[in-house]
């Protein structure tokens, strides 16, 4: 019972990966455990979670993505989240997890064909997932950055109906008073979408970096709400499973 | 032998890059020009002797689960010798 309490993330490790450390990092600062599994891996050890990080995997050749998801470890992704398994995707990890067919949509080139690194703010738009029940609920936005050229969210109509009547939209790109405007929109996503779940709740991807946003030196700890809402959800997991056993 | 793959955006995703091709070449003078995607053009050698029908059926799976992403583009594929 010693490590009871101690979450073990996967933090996924392809060729250009370039987020992976910190991934790492971020967790090890929120008491986590976490590891890096090579992509060529099958197996995915025994963890509770895992991460898709940002980078460039494949150097983006064809689409981004794109060869990513025929990776041997994301077999294991896949069988690990059809067990309910919680996984996110971060930036590269968002659109990975879209070519995957683990999320709905792709992610394609910003509408202003630029690549954008800065600060963004974002509206939690459902608190009940295990991605954002920590996020703050005051109204607030969170002020989180982004560095990607391609996070131009796409879903056709029904996806999108989809997502709003199952509240699969996570975050969206709003501006400094959380009003969702188009002048807060960064790369010409559709509804602002900058992170969304699947059906179950148990995938979510967006192209925000939570892992550049846990310590105050990097000028935002907003991402720790979202670390630690997967943190939480899955620590009360792990209790009721034992409350079962 | 090879096949010929030319991948296009659907008409409901945006191309912003189509846009400014479209902008250079009415600023160009070339009139009438009434839209522009822009696309990729795939070009796969294929080994001689290889039955066109296998080929064609293979690459448009290829094309499917890989080389196009359905969500977002359209694709023509075809062989030629």
């Amino acid at each position: 019972m010693t490590t009871a309490s101690v979450m073990r993330f996967a933090i996924l490790q392809f060729p250009a990966s370039n987020c992976d450390q910190d991934c790492v990092h971020a967790l090890r600062v929120l008491g986590s455990q976490a590891k890096l599994v090579w992509h060529k891996d099958t197996s995915l050890g025994e963890v509770d979670a895992v991460i898709v990080p940002g980078g460039f995997s494949y150097g983006d050749a064809l689409r981004c993505g794109a060869i990513a998801r025929f990776s041997p470890v994301m077999q294991a992704v896949s069988r690990f989240a059809d067990n309910g398994g919680l996984v996110l995707g971060i930036c590269n990890g968002f659109q990975i997890l879209c070519e995957a067919g683990l999320l709905p949509g792709a992610l394609i080139r910003n509408r202003d064909l630029r690549f954008h690194c800065e600060q963004v703010f974002l509206k939690t738009a459902n608190f009940e997932t295990p991605f954002t029940s920590e996020v703050r609920r005051d109204g607030v936005p969170l002020r989180i950055p982004i560095a990607h050229g391609e996070g131009c969210y796409f879903a056709d109509a029904p996806t999108l109906d989809r997502l709003q009547a199952q509240r699969q939209i996570l975050w969206q790109y709003c501006d400094a008073s959380g009003a969702v405007t188009e002048a807060a929109n960064p790369n010409g996503s559709v509804l602002n979408i900058a992170g969304i779940a699947n059906e179950r709740f148990n995938v979510a991807g967006l192209m925000p970096h939570p892992d550049r946003a846990v310590e105050g030196i990097l000028g935002t700890e907003d991402g720790r709400g979202i670390l630690n809402s997967m943190i939480l959800a899955l620590e009360s997991r792990r209790a009721s499973a034992v409350a079962v056993a | 032998m090879k096949a010929k793959l030319v991948i296009t955006p659907k008409k409901a995703v945006l191309d912003p890059q189509g846009k400014t091709v479209a902008n250079a070449l009415e600023h160009m003078g070339y009139a009438g020009v009434t839209g522009v995607r822009v696309g990729k053009y795939i070009e796969i050698d294929l080994a001689p002797g290889t039955s066109a029908t296998d080929a064609h059926n293979a690459l448009n799976e290829a094309a499917l689960r890989f080389l196009s992403n359905p969500v977002i583009e359209d694709y023509r594929l075809e062989i030629v010798e």
